[in-house]
């Protein structure tokens, strides 16, 4: 393991500063993800600079009626928040879906939605992988590849992004606040996240060295008619097979609003706008709701081991939305 | 949720047979429970040694091949880092039988991961940078790493474990089986399945004025020291193997492993001691694994249901460099009797780590083929699989044609039965709806060999009134301190307090591996004489007396009869219509396994093994990459085991079996009876759920969606 240098900034201005200084340098939030990394050598920083001192880990409930999650809040932290529990709880079970408590104790928000995927043969620093190693190949695109994606791939890169909690900030709607070299700057959630394309290596909009300060949820009173459902290969302590965040408005039995993002099916967490479009304006029923799915999933283009996913996440839309209709 | 009672009932009508006391048969905590739960328990890189050093195995990068250059510059550079050993500078060893562990003395490569290289340093830290600077440049070849049913390698045997003939036959098996009413012709697929104790194989090893002395998680540190003896050439007296707690083996440290190997080379190399621990990652493969296997099971009966033929073919793998033959199909010899009986096995040696022994190997995947196929038979002749298995009881062995010393199968399943509420199970499958659940119920049967193998032990009369009890015998987690313990009060007929126990050290009396569920069996036997003679000894001459005690004799002139413990498991479960997903409700095992020695530590390894059969059948699986020809899915978070949020209930009984042609404490083992069946009964109450048969394990949800429009 490569030996590094390690500081504890209190502001953020000096987290970033040091991150601007050193070109090897890695933020560190909880080090679930950042250290298991560090140990496989698929990442080396020489520089860790730890955000665990940066004023950033209280949740503020909004005038507006949001809610402003700083990025060191921890997961279950966050799980646990009163405002949360009552007004997004399709937040509050994504998180308590995702990993176990120890690891829930330690990870942070930030870290969360920055956490590298899970496909095993970027962890595995002998053999080949675009985004560890840019240019030296795709093992997965015809290797074990039954957890990677079914949309928006690329042959550089099948893999799929490993969050919960990000699959519900994207039905949110969720604004994620940064800080670059030169200031702040809000970043939608849907527009955080890349498609791998020929650069699977580049995850995010963000520039090298941009903080991650918080995650706003703008108000969305139908959030209270919400739900996260994760299906998953044993009943804990697993990234999920499928995944669904969903927020239902009714006006009687006619879609007024709803939102809708998938997990585990791509290299980004999954707006199903084209799903929502279908649903819209039209009386909802458990077909429309499977229609809606089969819309989506449309343009999907299955790998050799995950063809399950199509019709799985057709099958958790249409419970996640029946069981919001009938709540 | 278990009822002690059931264990505690039947000890009491046998208590004293060994001695006097009354101590086997209660439940009691381990022994050495508090150190564990406070953290000073210690093990295999946990002792305290001046001037330690830390060593990494470095995999090899090809599947097949050889060496052609190591350039160890950029490692030796490194901070911390003190040596590099590989086959070009190592320590000799001597070219052994365990071709296996004949490490770091010659270019070639016979499968991926194989270790290539150490790393020694200062610190952890700086031996694993290290071994990431080593470079190694390889000519490598093709590799054929995949088992298929007609590969070109496939071949016969002379053996399988441990000294079974590889194919046997009795009546006209094919004759048998054109001419039944009820048939049954069915392959099923078990994948590699990767032991992962919970301590990683590890070990400190130093050498002093040419003595070695190590600490290692094994589950036997005499057949340690004998392995080390013959590589390092040295007289066994001259090494000290030592294993005070071990965290789990499950089979995989049954026998001298490659980090015993490396930390003992490596230490006589840099001339300190050394430390070497593998990582989670470096436990698939290299340790050995379970074969995976493909069972083409054919059984044929008569309109009752009583079997007239039963055949078993059983393909598995073994390496290139060693004879591994998993006994898949030597369950099916004993369990069940027909007139026309066949079992074959058939190897191919792959470019792939050696396989190994995984609780039960042999029993475990073979039963749950069996035992699924019996489930299949039930449906074909319409008879409840209780009953039917009920029907083809034996009390002869149909394989050595003579009694079994005690069988208690049917019991089993009866009062498994009883207990489980299977008289009011409706036997069409998809018969059980609740919500969007399927439920389903599924029995199997289990047997597993009592066996007991040769050991020593010695037993001493202290002057305060204390005993001291030495013997090698290992215990792995499992609580054979505690029962040796109980086992050698009764056996001296003083209340146990007064007995104080040794075990885990080579420096002790010679005594076989905690393995093959005949630990306590081999281990009370020695203990018990050693305590009978020492108390003759003290009629004479009282004072601080040592008796001494060796069952070679004793345990080899033991007439041949077939020795097993029984079992029957039944499952419920449940399916998501729509997903797929299999979730256990509840799952109840009944035993028979002679004596039980110790309630507490006896449920907890028949629940043990129940779980680790619902693992088997639910959620683990190797996933080989054949281009890179290893598994990639090498750490807990993607190899997926049983966690206990999916164990929703389990419970464990056991009958009240006396045995008298056993050993001294009438003790069957039950280490590795729980996880017999119990991946057949989830696939059949899986079948009884659904109505679909999945033949291929894990049975995950990717087999089952859709399930609504299946079937
Ligand atoms: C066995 C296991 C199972 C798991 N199961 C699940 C699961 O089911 N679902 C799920 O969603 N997750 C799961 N996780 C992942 C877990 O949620 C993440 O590891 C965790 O959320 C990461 O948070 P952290 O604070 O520890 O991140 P770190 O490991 O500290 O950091 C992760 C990355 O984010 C960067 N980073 C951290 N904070 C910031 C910031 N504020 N600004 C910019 N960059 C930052 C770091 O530099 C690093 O690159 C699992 C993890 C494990 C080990
Ligand atoms: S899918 Fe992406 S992460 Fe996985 S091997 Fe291919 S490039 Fe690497």
């Amino acid at each position: 393991m490569r030996a590094f240098r390690y500081h504890r900034p209190a502001d953020v201005a000096d987290a970033v500063a040091l991150l601007g200084a050193e070109p090897q340098a890695a933020y560190l939030g909880g080090g679930t993800n950042l250290v298991d990394l560090m140990k496989l050598g698929v990442q080396r920083p020489d520089v860790l600079v730890d955000l665990t001192r940066l004023p950033l880990d209280t949740v503020e409930e909004l005038p507006d009626g949001g809610l402003r999650i700083g990025a060191t809040v921890r997961n279950s932290d966050l799980a646990a928040h009163p405002a949360v529990r009552r007004d997004y709880p399709v937040l509050a079970r994504a998180l308590l879906a995702a990993a176990s408590g120890q690891l829930r104790n330690m990870a942070t928000t930030g870290g969360n939605l920055l956490q590298r995927t899970r496909c095993v043969y970027f962890q595995d620093t002998g053999k080949a992988c675009n985004k560890r190693e840019p240019g030296s190949g795709c093992a997965a695109r015809h290797g074990q590849n039954r957890d990677l994606a079914v949309l928006d791939w690329s042959e550089q890169c099948v893999a799929t992004h490993p969050s919960d909690l990000a699959v519900a900030l994207t039905a949110l709607d969720a604004v994620v606040q940064v800080h670059e070299t030169d200031g702040p700057r809000d970043i939608p959630i849907t527009a955080l996240y890349r498609s791998p394309g020929t650069h699977p290596e580049r995850e995010t909009t963000m520039a090298r060295g941009t903080l991650i300060t918080a995650v706003r949820l703008p108000p969305l009173p139908a959030a209270r008619r919400s739900t996260y459902l994760k299906v998953r290969d044993r009943a804990s302590f697993a990234f999920a097979a499928g995944s669904v965040a969903a927020v239902l408005d009714l006006d009687g039995d006619l879609v007024r609003d709803v939102r809708l993002a998938y997990g585990a099916v791509a290299h980004r967490p999954w707006r199903a706008y084209r799903a929502e479009q279908e649903l819209r304006g039209h009386p909802f029923s458990p077909a429309l709701a499977a229609r809606a799915a089969d819309a989506e999933l449309a343009e999907a283009r299955p790998l050799r081991h995950n063809g399950f996913k199509l019709p799985l996440t057709r099958a958790i839309t249409v419970r996640a939305l029946t069981e919001l209709a009938a709540s | 949720m278990s009822d002690d009672a059931a264990g505690r009932a039947g000890s009491d009508d046998t208590v004293g047979r060994a001695g006097s006391g009354d101590a086997v048969g209660r439940a009691h905590p381990r022994l050495e429970g508090p150190e564990k739960v406070t953290g000073t328990a210690r093990y295999a890189v946990e002792y305290p040694v001046d001037g330690v050093t830390y060593g990494w195995a470095v995999p090899s990068a090809v599947v097949r091949g050889r060496i052609t250059r190591v350039d160890t510059a950029a490692a030796l550079a490194s901070p911390g880092v003190l040596a590099v050993l590989h086959h070009g500078n190592a320590p000799r060893l001597a070219p052994g039988p365990e071709r296996e562990l004949w490490l770091l003395q010659e270019p070639a490569v016979h499968y991926r991961g194989q270790y290539v290289a150490v790393v020694v340093a200062t610190s952890l830290e700086a031996a694993r940078e290290g071994a990431r600077l080593v470079r190694i440049d390889y000519d490598a070849g093709p590799h054929s790493t995949v088992l298929t049913d007609d590969h070109p390698g496939l071949y016969k045997p002379d053996h399988v474990n441990p000294s079974y003939p590889a194919d046997t036959a009795e009546g006209d098996f094919d004759a048998g089986y054109a001419a039944a009413p009820v048939r049954v012709d069915t392959t099923y697929r078990t994948p590699a399945y990767h032991n992962n104790p919970m301590e990683p194989h590890a070990t400190t090893a130093h050498w002093h004025d040419g003595r070695l002395l190590v600490h290692d998680s094994t589950q036997g540190t005499s057949s340690v020291r004998a392995t080390l003896a013959e590589l390092f050439e040295l007289p066994p007296e001259s090494i000290r193997v030592v294993a005070e707690h071990v965290g789990g083996g499950f089979g995989s440290k049954g026998y001298a492993k490659a980090p015993v190997v490396l930390a003992a080379l490596a230490a006589r190399h840099v001339d300190r001691p050394v430390r070497l621990a593998l990582t989670r990652q470096q436990l698939f493969g290299p340790i050995g694994y379970r074969t995976p296997t493909i069972q083409r099971v054919r059984l044929a009966a008569d309109t009752d249901g009583r079997l007239t033929a039963i055949c078993h073919d059983a393909i598995s793998q073994t390496s290139t460099i060693r004879e591994f033959a998993e006994q898949t199909a030597v369950y099916t010899r004993s369990m069940y009797a027909a007139p026309h009986r066949r079992t074959t096995h058939r190897l191919v040696r792959l470019d792939v780590p050696t396989p190994f022994w995984m609780r039960a190997p042999g029993e475990c995947p073979g039963a749950y083929a069996l035992e699924s196929a019996v489930d299949e038979l039930a449906i074909a002749a319409g008879i409840d699989p209780v009953e039917l298995r009920v029907r083809n009881d034996t009390a002869v062995d149909p394989d050595q044609g003579r009694p079994f010393t005690s069988r208690n199968l049917v019991g089993c399943l009866r009062e498994g039965a009883r207990r489980f509420g299977w008289a009011d199970r409706n036997p069409s499958p998809r018969s059980r709806r609740d919500g969007r659940w399927l439920i389903g119920t599924g029995v199997a049967g289990s047997s597993y060999p009592a066996r007991a193998r040769p050991s020593s032990a010695t037993a001493t009369a202290r002057p305060d009134g204390g005993f001291l009890v030495r013997i090698n015998a290992t215990d792995i987690g499992t609580g054979a301190r505690t029962a040796i313990w109980q086992v050698a009060a009764d056996a001296l007929g003083v209340p146990p307090e007064r007995v104080e126990i040794r075990i885990g050290d080579s420096d002790l009396p010679t005594a076989p591996v905690a393995g093959g569920s005949m630990g306590t069996a081999s281990w009370s036997w020695a203990v018990v004489r050693a305590c009978q003679s020492l108390r003759e000894k003290l009629r004479d001459s009282p004072g601080e007396v040592t008796a001494e005690a060796d069952t070679t004799d004793e345990v080899g002139n033991q007439p041949a009869r077939p020795r097993y413990a029984y079992g029957a498991q039944f499952v419920e479960v449940r399916v998501d219509v729509d997903t797929g997903e299999v979730r256990l409700n509840r799952m109840l095992g009944v035993f028979a396994a002679g004596r039980v020695v110790n309630p507490t530590t006896a449920r907890s390894q028949l629940i043990g093994g129940m779980t680790m059969g619902l693992s088997m059948a639910l959620h683990e699986e190797g996933l080989l990459d054949e281009r890179y020809g290893d598994w990639v899915n090498h750490d807990l978070a993607t190899y997926h085991i049983t966690g206990c949020a999916d164990v929703e209930s389990v419970e464990a009984y056991w009958l009240d079996e006396q045995d008298d042609e056993l050993n001294p404490a009438g003790v069957k083992g039950l280490g590795e009876i729980g996880i017999v069946g119990t991946a057949a009964a989830v696939a059949n109450a899986v079948h009884h759920a659904t109505g679909v048969r999945v033949r291929d394990l894990p049975i995950r949800l990717d087999k089952l969606i859709g399930v609504s429009s299946l079937a």
